[in-house]
């Protein structure tokens, strides 16, 4: 793709954002009735399902129940048809697996887990459409299903992951919100942070690709927190959104005079 | 498939209901819950579709690759069927869970698939005995309440209904390679593939002499047979298979009554199926997907 600058002349990146904007998010809650909660969100062009089921009784490996808190259980999915390659495996590649940990490792700070002594709660996340950002997409969906199960969480965990466009006619590189595929593949650092913004701790951060001046740093991590507060406010809307309507549904059926 | 947890009297109330014909959602034995179908919600695929059968819900998609014929088949294309049942559907699908029953529902729709009445695979062929199209059909299984084969060949008649493959031209060879340039998306050279005589699978389940289309979940645990038979629009049988550890009597007539109502509402339910995919097509609503 020669010639192709993640930043044009007129500031625009190659989907035509800013630098500081996200990607439109659309999400919704409770799309499936089997899991005991479910979220679907795109960021963008990459969507992704979450289901939660729990918490439950720890039945096969009784070897892996804590006597004093909730066990977490994730596993990150990628559907063959979610890359413009097809993939021919959708999990259980190194890839996924450390995936997989670093879900586990996140949601065991965010989950309120002492409250629910030997027992598990599974999270499943899978990708239907891979096009940047895929493990942020996948925790902010993973928040929402688990706020759909009613699972208690300390706080909305939101991932974000930015990146660094380098330096255009002098001008000093300039820190990009919200990657996208071809932003990702084309070089260049991503870094991919998740916090809990209201107490303003970071749970969890990654920088993968290329290297990062120590002095980049700080502006890249900075911006990546403040998509992340964005990211916020989407998924704070929506999840009221959604308990209006189903307590307007309750009502409508008559439920809700028994409350 | 996922457990599902019965006492007996709750099997002995489908059963009593069964025998009245009436169901616990109020149908019929020989009717189908009711059926959602989208089109081309998988915009990196050639072709996709999702079916939704009350809380059966499955995702098709079909790639396709260039490809070398097999030997024995120079003049034919390529269909590659994989499932995948993601663990969204039931925590005992999480890792390798899933493996058995993907490999078994990918084994029969290949066979529901194989005779070349179904599907024309010298379609796929672009030189002969050089290259050829496979098509990799991509199934995932996003939710189990019961008939998800029924879903799953329902999806993938659609998804393939929905694919458009490149129309390729030779540019150059070069001693016995060949180079291929596929026609840009923009130039509209893209042909639909002839998915008319595609089966659908009915799963017939047996439950005494009562034969149930569209069992769910909890109807499927109380039967002791299940028959699913391959139909295609003009009346034939492309596969049969029974599954699990179930029997059927060989000199009662449960058996041949099955077949025969298979076939009945296999091609009903192709007609249907034909008239969605045409609706869907004259009117393109903008796709939903999962948000709606």
């Amino acid at each position: 793709m020669a010639g192709l600058q993640l930043l044009s002349e007129y500031g625009l990146r190659v989907d035509g954002r800013r630098p500081n904007e996200l990607r439109q998010i659309r999400c919704k809650m409770g799309v499936f009735s089997q899991p005991d909660g479910s979220a679907y969100l795109e960021q963008g062009n990459t969507k992704v399902l979450a289901a939660v089921y729990g918490p439950h009784e720890v039945r096969l490996n009784r070897s892996k129940t804590h006597h004093d808190r909730a066990y977490i259980n994730c596993q990150f999915s990628m559907a063959v048809f979610s890359t413009s390659e097809r993939k021919r495996r959708p999990r259980g590649d190194r890839k996924s697996q450390e995936m997989d940990m670093n879900l586990n490792q996140i949601f065991e700070s965010a989950i309120r887990t002492e409250l629910y002594p030997r027992s598990r709660i599974d999270i499943y996340l899978e990708v239907l459409q891979a096009d940047g950002s895929n493990f942020s997409a996948c925790v902010n969906a993973a928040t929402l299903a688990l706020i759909d199960a009613g699972i208690p969480l300390k706080d909305y965990v939101c991932s974000c992951t930015s990146t660094l466009a380098p330096s255009q006619g002098g001008a000093p590189p300039t820190p990009m919100v919200d990657v996208n595929h071809v932003e990702e593949t084309l070089g260049g650092p991503g870094l991919s942070m998740s916090t809990l913004p209201r107490l303003d701790s970071v749970v969890h951060l990654e920088l993968s690709g290329t290297r990062l001046h120590l002095s980049h740093i700080d502006p890249v991590a900075e911006k990546a927190a403040t998509g992340a507060a964005d990211i916020m406010a989407v998924l704070d809307k929506a999840v009221r959104g959604h308990v209006a309507q189903c307590l307007h549904a309750r009502e409508v059926s008559g439920q809700g005079a028994d409350a | 498939m996922a457990d599902i947890l019965l006492s007996e009297a709750e099997k002995t109330f489908i059963l009593h209901g069964v025998r009245d014909n009436v169901r616990n959602d109020g149908r019929s034995c020989s009717e189908f819950r009711p059926i959602e179908l989208e089109l081309g919600l998988v915009e990196n695929a050639n072709g996709s579709a999702r079916v939704r059968l009350a809380n059966t819900d499955v995702l098709v998609a079909v790639k396709c690759e260039i490809d070398n014929p097999s030997s024995n088949f120079p003049d034919e294309g390529k269909l590659d069927f994989f499932v995948d049942c993601s663990a969204n559907a039931t925590p005992q699908f999480e890792g390798k869970g899933g493996e058995q029953l993907a490999v078994e529902l990918a084994a029969l729709m290949s066979r529901a698939y194989q005779t070349r009445e179904s599907f024309n695979l010298s379609t796929l062929s672009i030189i002969k005995g050089m290259k050829c199209w496979k098509l990799c059909i991509d199934v995932l299984i996003l939710e189990c309440g019961g008939s998800l084969i029924d879903a799953i060949s329902m999806g993938t008649k659609a998804a393939l209904a929905d694919t458009k493959i490149p129309k390729v031209s030779v540019i150059g060879s070069d001693e016995g390679s060949l180079e291929l340039e596929l026609a840009d998306e923009a130039d509209g050279r893209e042909e639909p593939l002839d998915w008319h005589h595609a089966p659908c699978l009915v799963t017939l389940n047996k439950l005494e002499d009562s034969l149930l289309v569209d069992a769910s979940a909890e109807e499927e645990a109380c039967c002791a047979a299940a028959l699913i038979v391959g139909v295609s629009p003009n009346k034939k049988i492309t596969t049969t298979s029974i599954p699990g550890h179930g029997s059927f009597l060989a000199d009662s007539k449960v058996f041949t009554r099955a077949l025969n109502l298979a076939v009945d509402v296999g091609v009903k339910l192709n007609t249907a199926l034909e008239a969605a995919i045409k609706k869907h097509q004259t009117l393109k609503p903008p796709p939903r997907g999962f948000l709606d």
